[in-house]
């Protein structure tokens, strides 16, 4: 076993221990739990840049293990699953400084943790994961260590919902699992790496390599919340904060639209689909999914439901970005904008945590005047909004305008018109938020107001959002320094040769 | 050191130690548990070292008493002998270590605690005798040897059923006892067609005459009708739910983990192996319908029960389903492939089934009911408990990287490559389903209740949890070292192709 093999295991170990031995403490010992979490987590960032370095340098990170003959697990870190696996930990590292605030005193804490760093853990499985039965595994897996985060509570409304999301999710499974097998009965074994199956099966089995595209694409959509398949997604807003934001952007629909990225760009490979001719469907299913998303997060009262919508649409960016392949920007621009998403929505969902923890505040028509109150919480909410709406110099801005250069190289205007009509939505559904926030006046007492440490909420809740605030401004800032996101992005994008 | 491959006589310690600890098990009064685990750890030990003369040495065979065959007991081994082998000794040594656990968690009942001391009387040297039958059946190598151990199964399974003493258990067994003897007697009227007329009852005999005589297909039905009654196939499964479901939490994993694979086991052996050449493509789609049947018939049925061990006991049902699905798929594959899914989901199944139904037991030790709706709160006062219910019932559904998912995959596959994608439909409902009643009662686990939790009864031994949480976490792990039973299998089917030329299918 070499080096690179062992950092790989020793990435996945990082957060797996601890959280097998977050199960086995006693609930009461929080600080042991807490500092377990944490150094696991800070280990694991800093194993992630070294393999990060060293793929940058064309190190090959690999594990194969044969299970039975066509089918073997196989790990394999190449500049994407970096990118998702740098994402994941950094924002993991964040949601977990605030669930320990968040969760203080609450019950099964230790249950929660532990789960929280399965989750993790089968996170950057699904990055590493080097072809699609290993990210079949994983992918399973986290439907099943996120489901009793979704159930946390253990209420009727939050058991429904997890009743929900699992049916969702382990029927995308099935048909991912269907899809999985087929292919390989069709084309045979298809490792990541290849990026794509050689064209010559097309002549010959184009109709039924088709259906399996389709057949994928609904695996991962379930989880990647594409209309219609996004049903469970608004009602497992029920779970705590910290789960939401592990769910919209650490973990969950942030696997189904890098499932989306692997199965265009790895599995069948640009070449393949331009000749398929299978583009057009998910562009029109992204677009239909974005526009709804939109107009269905307008209706919304509650904040947390209304994040929940513009999550639904805000992530079809990344399907719109994949359906234009055949434009390097566009796929730049999809591809950014899995980490841009991440780093946006999980700035919203922990400003709506605090609003909701510390006043109690859960509809937006409560939030008249809040950022009197919050103004730190509502000065990182509004950053997260305005980079939603595509306000440069956030990186939300960076996102549109690489799809929108990437539509425009490639002849197709009517992606300019979606873009513009969807951030116009956007901005109608956040920036009455904001406005009434900050210029509002404070209607009456707030629902449950607390008084949580000496700042206007706990530090443990009010830093993750003023530090993922900050990256949101500058990533987008230096988008074109030599280490940015983009700039890896870019990277990726070179490989593939487009 | 060289072992003559006609001659190893120590295959009979697997049928030799268990008797005789039964029978010590009858005569001693104090200290049958440890009788009991030292024979089911050498068991185990044994089950071991033959695994490993397999792999070095290639089969073996044994004739009792030196008679050789058509005369003499003949015992065998091969690769999927010993995987069952295999099988028999991890649960049963997890069965073995559960039911101390069970037998002596305290009750304060003081009638329930005096029936409990007797049960455990009875208990031990049956289960000894039962484990006789298993690894007898499983090592048979002849036609009327193998009736001797199913009925050394049937009627040790039902006394064992009957044990709780509570009338509807009683009812169930004395039901169960009444099928497994019209089983018996089919299988033994089956033996009599065939011994009629090829005139050996040796398997290997009995392989190579096979394809030439007529009336064949008459005993293979008769057999096929014996051995699928104790099998449990939708439609002749009535009598597993009640059996199971009422009978003592050990006795329910015995029953659900082991027997109902020992007659499936044999059935297979002959369709795929004795009567392989005389079997044909509708014989094998009629079972594999069955087969499809069950797993829906038995889904449905287990999400719509209201206690938790029927509810594992339809689930049993159904996944007995897979079994026989695998039957007209076998065409296409070859003949390690279909054992191999065959083994897989048997193995994964019995690991699985096990767990659920010790973590069922202890759920009703330790609430006092098993009432679907009223489980909230377990989750807090039996973690580990709630644990391995959970991780089973991921193993039974099939998701990565449990033994049932290869076997799936397989079965997928092979469905693929045959066009006959109307399994596919089958086998990813059933799957679903299992989803929907594997997880309807982990989310009552989840339910927290409201007002006080129930004042702490006793807590359970660790004997209690942990069986199940180490045989659902090889349930669950199987997958990953899946290149290992492959590989004993492939040992098995190249050695029976070197010692019975010409014989296999």
């Amino acid at each position: 076993m070499n080096s690179g093999q062992l950092l790989l295991i020793a990435i996945l170990l990082s957060s797996f221990i601890p959280g097998i031995i977050i199960f086995c403490l006693p609930e009461e010992k929080h600080r042991l739990r807490t500092r377990l979490n944490l150094c696991g987590s800070i280990l694991k960032i800093a194993l992630i840049l070294v393999m990060n370095a060293g793929i940058y340098y064309g190190h090959v990170y690999e594990i194969r293990i044969p299970l039975i003959p066509g089918v073997e697990l196989l790990l394999n870190g190449d500049p994407l699953s970096a990118l998702f696996a740098t994402l994941s930990s950094v924002l993991w590292l964040l949601t977990t400084i605030y669930a320990v605030g968040y969760l203080e005193g609450s019950p099964n804490r230790s249950h929660f943790f532990g789960y929280f760093s399965l989750c993790v853990t089968v996170t950057i499985g699904i990055a590493l994961a080097g072809n699609l039965v290993t990210f079949l595994l994983f992918y399973e897996m986290l439907t099943l260590t996120t489901y009793p985060l979704v159930i946390h509570r253990g209420t009727e409304k939050s058991l429904r919902a997890g009743r929900n999301y699992l049916i969702y999710a382990f029927s995308g499974g099935a048909v991912f699992l269907v899809a999985v097998v087929w292919l390989q009965a069709v084309v045979g074994p298809v490792d990541f790496s290849a990026a794509g199956f050689s064209p010559s099966y097309l002549d010959s089995h184009g109709p039924v390599l088709t259906i399996i595209f389709v057949l994928l694409i609904i695996g991962v959509g379930v989880k990647a919340a594409l209309v219609p398949l996004h049903g469970w997604l608004p009602q497992a807003m029920v779970a705590p904060a910290p789960v939401s934001a592990l769910l919209h952007a650490v973990a969950v629909v942030k696997a189904g639209a890098f499932g989306i990225i692997r199965i265009v760009l790895d599995v069948y490979g640009a070449q393949n689909l331009l000749l398929l001719g299978v583009l057009p469907l998910l562009a029109a299913v992204a677009t239909v999914t974005i526009f709804y998303g939109s107009i269905r997060a307008l209706q919304q009262d509650d904040l947390k439901r209304r994040l929940a919508y513009s999550t639904i649409s805000q992530v079809s960016y990344i399907a719109l970005g994949m359906s234009m392949v055949d434009q390097p920007l566009a796929v730049i621009g999809g591809l950014i904008h899995l980490v841009h998403q991440g780093l946006m929505k999980i700035t919203l969902f922990f400003c709506a945590g605090n609003l909701a923890e510390t006043l109690g505040i859960h509809r937006i028509s409560e939030m008249s005047g809040v950022a009197r109150r919050m103004p730190l919480t509502m000065a990182a909410f509004s950053i997260g909004a305005l980079g939603m709406i595509g306000i440069p110099p956030t990186v939300g801005f960076v996102s549109k305008w690489y799809l929108g250069l990437g539509g425009l190289a490639g002849g197709n205007w009517w992606l300019l018109l979606v873009l513009v009509v969807s951030s116009l939505l956007n901005a109608w559904y956040f920036l009455p938020i904001l406005t009434s926030a900050w210029f509002g006046k404070q209607k009456g007492e707030w629902p449950e107001e607390m008084y949580i440490g000496r700042y206007e909420t706990s530090l443990m809740l009010l830093v993750p959002p003023l530090v993922t605030a900050f990256i949101v401004l500058a990533a987008g800032l230096v988008a074109n320094a030599q280490i940015s996101p983009l700039a890896w992005v870019r990277f990726i994008v070179r490989g593939y040769g487009l | 050191m060289i072992f003559h491959v006609d001659s190893a006589s120590w295959i009979i310690a697997p049928v030799i130690l268990p008797l005789i600890a039964g029978l010590l098990c009858f005569l001693f009064n104090r200290k049958i548990f440890i009788i009991a685990l030292a024979a089911a750890l050498a068991n185990f030990l044994v089950v071991c070292f033959l695994i490993w003369q397999l792999l070095n040495f290639g089969p073996m065979r044994s004739y009792i008493g030196g008679w050789q065959p058509p005369l003499g007991i003949t015992l065998r081994t091969d690769g999927p002998a010993l995987l069952m082998l295999l099988m028999t000794a991890i649960t049963g040594l997890g069965v073995t270590l559960y039911a101390r656990g069970y037998f002596s968690h305290r009750i304060s009942d003081p009638v329930r605690a005096f029936r409990h001391q007797r049960q455990q009387r009875y208990f031990w040297p049956l289960w000894m005798l039962l484990l006789t039958g298993l690894n007898g059946l499983f090592l048979s190598g002849d036609i009327f040897n193998l009736y001797v151990t199913l009925e050394l199964i049937g009627i040790s399974a039902a006394s064992l059923a009957a044990l709780s003493g509570k009338p509807a258990s009683q009812r169930a067994s004395f039901r169960y006892l009444l099928i497994s003897l019209l089983g018996s007697l089919t299988y033994l009227l089956g033996i009599v067609f065939l011994y009629r007329t090829c005139g050996v009852l040796d398997l290997t005999l009995l392989r190579n005459l096979a394809g030439n005589e007529s009336g064949m297909g008459a005993a293979l039905a008769l057999l096929s009708v014996g051995l699928l009654l104790k099998t449990a196939l939708v439609p002749l499964h009535f009598w597993l739910p009640p059996a199971h479901a009422n009978a003592l939490a050990p006795v329910s994993v015995i029953l659900s983990a082991l027997v109902v694979k020992a007659s499936f086991y044999l059935l297979f052996r002959f369709w795929f192996e004795l009567f392989a050449p005389i079997v044909t493509m509708p014989a094998l789609n009629f079972m594999g319908t069955l087969g499809a049947i069950a797993i829906l018939w038995g889904a449905i049925q287990a999400m719509r029960q209201h206690r938790l061990k029927l509810m594992v006991a339809y689930s049993t049902v159904s996944q007995l389903g897979y079994l026989f699905v695998a039957f007209p798929l076998s065409r296409i594959t070859e003949g390690a492939e279909v054992w191999s899914i065959v083994i897989f989901m048997a193995l994964t199944h019995a690991c699985a089934k096990s767990a659920m139904f010790m973590a069922a037991g202890s759920v009703y030790l330790h609430l006092g009911h098993d009432r679907i709706k009223d489980l909230g709160g377990v989750r807090a006062s039996l973690p580990v408990t709630v644990f391995a219910y959970g991780i089973a019932g991921v193993s039974l559904m099939g998701l990565p990287p449990s033994g049932a998912f290869i076997a799936k995959w397989m079965l997928l596959s092979s469905s693929f490559a045959s066009s006959q994608w109307w399994w596919v439909l089958v086998i990813m409902t059933g799957s679903l389903l299992a989803m929907i009643y594997v997880f309807r009662v982990m989310s009552q686990f989840f339910v927290i209740p409201e007002g006080d939790v129930l004042d702490t009864p006793e807590p359970l031994s660790p004997l209690l949890e942990w069986p199940a949480l180490i045989l659902a976490l090889i349930s669950l792990f199987l997958g990953l070292f899946a290149p290992w039973p492959l590989h004993i299998l492939s040992q098995g089917s190249t050695g029976l192709a070197l010692i019975f030329p010409g014989a296999l299918p």
